[in-house]
């Protein structure tokens, strides 16, 4: 591929030779019957290839080189279980143009279909059209036209016909992100046909990109200089512009509770893993490799595993059937406080048995070295000699997220609802009150953006004339177990004054009051 | 014990003191990887002794490379000390000038070579010029507190080192942690210069192998990565009590000289007296491993063309590591004797033969398996076909027969290559290769001569003029004299008679001058036309006119080589039994040592079949079916996003997905219980992708995730 390369390039290259020079490169030739044209051709190509350390400014022949390169390294282990490293770099990194929102929606109803079957998704054709009451029918329609009239397809909802897909209870849902989504379309009408020219140059590209799959090399090097050029530009436009096109649809309007930690947990362990054979077939590749990793980290060589899915279980199996007979030391990187000073004094205070701590990490590493200074070279020490292992397993990362704040699931940091009832139903009743009027106060400044919360002496005058306490020393203490169950959060303001927020959005207060009052 | 904790990121584990069973060695973890248990003792012997060899070898070499620098080092150290004893009589001239003497060391970017030279370079300065050595590293020195620290920490203990008998004494001093200042670090100059002094005569030999009142050497190993404030106060503090006593400082630069200057101030590199050494560069550092490790008959272990590309542009491309590239030909050692059960005939030839004869039925077998020797086989007549599939014995005797042409193609090969290397290594834009190791590659490759190149260096070599061609043809004399082939007198006769004849021809050589002339006619200014005329003119008279008699001579030096070429060049693959020396298993070399994991992780995460093998998965061209892992729906859609993602919409078309590809089965009644199970399962890749660092939480708009990457569309 790269020859080929090469030699376009070769016949391409136009360059203005002096009359001096042809007659000096002939004359230099004398006495040799070959055709001289050909020759001086092939040492031209031929210096792509070759002289890979040669110093050039010339940009071609970089990116020649760097195809060679990757020619060469890219050489396909036939034989080895990892296709992986078949694919280009050049699909991996390349960038990705700006796509409309609803594509993905587009995506998903196209994979929905039987594979294989490469369906252009077209609302008009749907089956499930002759289903739809005549309401329905023609709000699609309307989408349609617009879709047809404003061509950049700056909508931000899902095509109807997924959303009936999904499970009729979420009527309300449904109106209310349709409600959304016209909202959205009509703030962007005016902006969307500004962006007009802009935005077909844009629709061009996806087509484009698509195509990338097949080898970009195909493309003369002008063109792949156009290309760059775009992708660069692309990748500006892509982040200069502080409009967010995405939907307005929150996960609040979805009427579905957000599960917390173990109901989730639950809920995975009954779902069967997918695959799992095949799983457990790759899984049992790799564990054929152990007395082969034995054998490297013995010669000195460090091992590196990587690849998709979690190796936990994998380097635990390795771990129990190889290394019962030698200390060793297992560091969960994942583990969210890990720090070095822990990873050397567990070697420290369990290996060595070293009572007693260190002025500094680097004093720590010092003893270590000199006690395993028959274990190690100082060579091998110095330089990891890292072996990368593939080993995608698929296998879930459970253990792994599992300290991970997920965006989806409860967090733990922020307080939800039930916890927050939870706390308040230890608490007597006069510190409900407080919280209660403290809750009260934030729903009623909800529409004010610049709300800064309630200051310290507005609540004690207002918790005074409720009643609830008798002087601003209880009300501190009460405000100090608040804050240490997080229930508040409390912030100086410019002018220093202290004011009281309670860090829950506005709708679970909302039904917090509610409770409460259903509970009174 | 599990590994699973809340509380607990680390786990120790040590062995039971119960059972303590033999513990396994090395060797058996070599042996249990293999089915063919009889011969990989000896396997593993001699992959050990052959790894050993190598890395002997090597340390060699380098110790040569680096002689010479250190020659240098050690002579300014010489003179710059010299300076010091006078400067102690001189006592104006001290007080005036307080520069230290500085060795900027330039060693290039392959930082992961620095610490090897560092090492000798320590170890050479401490046998033969003082025992005050310190080594500073920037990562030990963030003020300039902690570098006095180290260095009094590390000249004090190279004291011990010294005389051991006083260890007590300065184990005391340097756990009492002694206020860190220069005062401090002069007394104890002075003190232990004082106590070497009046040393017994027994201990003469350790004071006489130093020199007088030694000098203190401090070597800032990465000077680029100390911070200037440290560096600065060093000097200035230091260039204070130069008079007291003799400090040297050498700096290791991996980038350019200036470096010094844009660190120091002029006010402060004003107080240095800087001396430039410049190591030698890591190509021409792999030229010489290349040509000394890999470009002889020394070891038995040959590489591929492909193996040693892949070395080479690992070295090129990233990281100019010298010491990577051994690592990874020792790499190529281990894999070869682990993986190939004939590795254990890779030895020398002189075992081999004891080797071939105690070879089991097993590896008989595994020998008439080889493509090569297959090959070799039917170019056989049908008898010798029969015995050498059948009888053991006469195949033992045919392998040992071939192990032996092996040897002496090798033997033939790398000297022919340095004179083939000769030819095309002075010819212009290097059409095969400016490097040997390139000119050695495309000799593994195919047939050399039957490339382009060749045939245009062959061309240009034509055109060589008498003087190149002479010098060339005298290396290569001397290049095949001093190899050890059997069968080069008659080539080196041949050379030896064309010198002759050269010589010859320049006693009875005049005629020549007169085509010069037509050439001058031509100098003068033309335009295209005439020119075109005039170029055909000489065309045509060329066509007519005699070879003389050094361009006959020079032919048939040109053709004399093809024919070398011919005979000896032949890629070792053509060889019979060649899978016994040459490791060509480059895919995994490459895949060990310059690993793609980004790339592993996108197949993986688009096309979840070439690792998992399910029908199912199966899909033509590059869309994914519905039924692939969670992880990989949620991440192809994904990708059809910008730069945020609603994570509702993200959930709704991930839950179309899932609930297609399941089938109708979920019917009304159920369907709130599956769609949590969804739910999870939607959470559960989207905190996957979160982790493998695919999107991040943001707070620009409510239940949006950020994308992190860019492409993989």
């Amino acid at each position: 591929m790269s020859l080929e390369e090469c030699r376009s390039a070769g016949t391409l290259a136009v360059k203005f030779v002096p009359d001096e020079d042809v007659l000096r490169h002939i004359a230099d030739d004398a006495g040799v019957k070959v055709q001289k044209g050909k020759n001086q051709l092939l040492v031209n190509t031929k210096r792509f290839v070759k002289k890979l350390e040669a110093v050039s400014d010339d940009e071609a022949q970089e990116i020649l080189e760097e195809k060679s390169y990757i020619a060469v390294l890219g050489l396909c282990g036939e034989e080895s279980m990892t296709n992986g490293s078949s694919v280009g770099g050049g699909e991996v990194y390349a960038f990705q143009t700006p796509k409309r929102s609803n594509k993905m929606a587009e995506l998903a109803s196209e994979l929905a279909q039987t594979p294989g079957q490469s369906v252009v998704p077209d609302p008009s054709e749907c089956p499930e059209k002759t289903a739809r009451t005549p309401q329905s029918s023609k709000r699609s329609s309307s989408i349609q036209v617009q879709q047809k009239t404003k061509k950049n397809e700056f909508v931000s909802t899902t095509p109807y016909r997924l959303r009936r897909r999904l499970a009729a209870p979420d009527a309300q849902l449904e109106s209310e992100s349709e409600y959304s989504a016209s909202c959205s379309e009509e703030e962007e009408v005016e902006e969307a046909q500004k962006e007009v020219s802009a935005v077909l140059s844009h629709q061009k590209t996806p087509a484009k990109t698509k195509a990338v799959s097949t080898p970009p090399s195909r493309k003369t090097l002008t063109k792949k200089k156009d290309n760059m050029n775009n992708l660069v530009e692309e990748y500006f436009e892509a982040h200069s512009s502080s409009k967010v096109l995405t939907s307005d649809r929150t996960l609040q309007k979805l009427r579905r509770k957000r599960l917390n930690q173990e109901t989730l947990h639950d809920l995975l362990q009954k779902s069967p893993i997918a695959y799992a054979a095949e799983i457990k077939e790759l899984n049992q590749q790799y564990e054929s490799l152990f007395s082969k990793w034995m054998l490297q980290l013995h010669l000195g060589f460090n091992i590196v595993l990587y690849g998709l899915g979690s190796k936990h279980d994998l380097l635990e199996k390795f771990r129990a059937s190889m290394l019962q007979d030698s200390v060793h030391l297992v560091v969960n990187g994942y583990f969210p406080s890990i720090t070095v000073k822990s990873v050397l004094n567990s070697i420290t205070e369990e290996v060595l048995d070293h009572i007693g701590t260190f002025r500094s990490p680097l004093d720590q590493l010092e003893f270590i070295m000199k006690r395993f200074k028959e274990v190690w070279d100082q060579a091998k020490q110095s330089l990891y000699n890292w072996l990368w292992y593939e080993t995608t397993t698929f296998s879930p990362y459970v253990e792994e997220t599992s300290y991970e704040n997920s965006l989806l699931v409860q967090q733990s940091g922020s307080l939800a609802l039930s916890s927050l009832t939870h706390v308040l139903h230890s608490l007597t009743p006069n510190a409900r009150g407080i919280f209660r009027l403290l809750a009260q106060y934030q729903l009623e400044n909800k529409d004010n953006a610049s709300y800064p919360g309630l200051s310290f002496q507005d609540f004690y005058q207002q918790c005074r004339e409720a009643f609830l306490v008798n002087s601003d020393l209880t009300l501190r203490a009460q405000l100090t177990e608040f804050r240490d169950h997080k229930l508040i959060r409390t912030k100086r303001g410019a002018d220093g004054v202290e004011y009281l927020l309670i860090p829950v959005d506005d709708s679970t207060l909302t039904d917090f009051l509610e409770k409460e009052d259903e509970d009174v | 014990m599990s590994t699973r904790s809340l509380s607990k990121g680390c786990f120790v584990f040590k062995p039971s003191p119960k059972r303590r069973k033999v513990s396994r060695t090395t060797a058996d973890y070599f042996r249990e990887g293999n089915s063919d248990l009889e011969d990989s003792e000896l396997r593993f012997a001699t992959c050990q002794s052959l790894q050993k060899q190598v890395k002997s070898e090597t340390e060699q070499i380098e110790e040569e490379l680096n002689e010479q620098l250190f020659d240098n080092l050690v002579s300014f150290l010489r003179r710059s000390h010299s300076a010091f004893q006078e400067k102690t009589t001189e006592w104006t001239w001290r007080m005036k000038s307080r520069e230290i003497p500085t060795a900027a060391l330039v060693l290039g970017v392959n930082v992961t070579d620095h610490d090897f030279t560092f090492r000798s370079l320590s170890e050479v300065l401490q046998n033969n010029v003082t025992p005050y050595i310190a080594l500073l590293e920037a990562k030990d020195c963030p003020g300039i507190k902690n570098l006095m620290q180290k260095l009094l920490g590390q000249l004090m203990n190279c004291c011990i080192d010294a005389d051991s008998s006083e260890e007590e004494d300065y184990e005391q001093v340097s756990r009492n942690r002694v206020r860190c200042s220069m005062t401090s670090l002069i007394n104890w100059y002075e003190s232990a210069t004082k106590r070497t002094d009046s040393e017994t005569p027994g201990k003469k030999r350790t004071s006489s192998r130093h020199w007088q009142s030694p000098p203190v050497v401090v070597i800032f190993k990465d000077m680029e990565s100390f911070t200037t404030k440290v560096l600065q106060d060093f000097v200035v503090i230091s260039s204070q009590h130069i008079g007291e006593f003799p400090l040297v400082l050498i700096f290791g630069i991996a980038t350019s000289p200036m470096i010094i200057h844009s660190l120091l101030p002029h006010s402060v590199s004003s107080l240095l007296c800087i001396e430039l050494f410049q190591s030698l560069s890591c190509k021409d550092h792999l030229s010489t491993i290349i040509d000394k490790v890999l470009l002889t008959t020394q070891f038995p272990l040959k590489l591929s063309e492909k193996v040693l590309q892949v070395l080479i542009n690992i070295f090129l491309y990233h990281d100019f590591s010298v010491q990577n590239f051994i690592k990874g030909f020792q790499l190529c050692i281990v894999e070869h004797f682990h993986s190939n059960p004939l590795s254990i005939l890779c030895c020398q030839l002189e075992e081999a033969k004891g080797r071939v004869n105690s070879l089991s039925h097993n590896q008989c077998e595994n020998v008439r398996r080889l493509p090569s020797f297959r090959r070799y086989v039917e170019s056989q007549v049908s008898e010798k076909q029969i015995a050498l599939l059948t009888a053991d014995s006469s195949l033992k005797e045919a392998v040992w027969k071939l192990l032996e042409d092996l040897n002496v193609y090798h033997e033939n090969y790398f000297p022919i290559l340095r004179c083939l290397h000769v030819f095309t290594s002075s010819l212009p834009k290097y059409p095969l290769g400016k490097q040997i190791r390139e000119l050695h590659c495309a000799c593994l490759e195919n047939r050399v001569w039957e490339t382009e190149e060749y045939e245009s260096s062959l061309q240009l070599a034509r055109m060589l003029n008498k003087s190149d061609l002479v010098t060339m043809l005298q290396k290569c004399v001397e290049i095949l004299v001093s190899s050890p082939g059997r069968e080069f007198d008659e080539i080196v006769e041949k050379l030896k008679e064309f010198l002759t004849q050269f010589q010859k021809l320049e006693e009875a050589y005049q005629e020549r001058d007169e085509s010069v002339s037509p050439q001058k006619e031509l100098q003068k200014k033309t335009n295209l036309f005439n020119l075109q005329k005039t170029l055909l003119e000489l065309k045509e008279s060329r066509r007519s006119k005699k070879l003389t008699k050094f361009e006959m001579l020079r032919f048939e030096v040109v053709d004399y080589i093809d024919s070398l070429v011919r005979r000896y060049l032949v890629p070792a693959d053509h060889k019979t039994l060649h899978e016994i020396v040459y490791f060509n298993t480059a895919s995994v070399l490459r895949e060990h040592l310059n690993a793609a994991p980004r790339i592993a992780l996108h197949t993986a995460l688009n096309n979840p079949y070439s690792y998992l093998k399910s029908e199912a998965l199966k899909s033509d061209g590059g869309s994914i079916s519905n039924k692939a892992p969670d992880i990989c729906i949620a991440y192809k859609l994904h990708l059809e996003c910008g730069r945020l993602i609603n994570l509702v919409d993200w959930l709704e078309a991930f839950s179309t997905v899932v609930t297609a590809a399941e089938g109708p089965t979920a019917d009304a009644a159920s369907s709130d219980q599956v769609d949590d199970v969804i739910h999870a399962r939607f959470i559960r890749a989207v905190s996957e992708l979160e982790l493998l660092g695919f999107i991040k939480p943001s707070k620009q708009k409510t239940d949006h995730v950020a994308r992190l990457t860019w492409g993989g569309c």
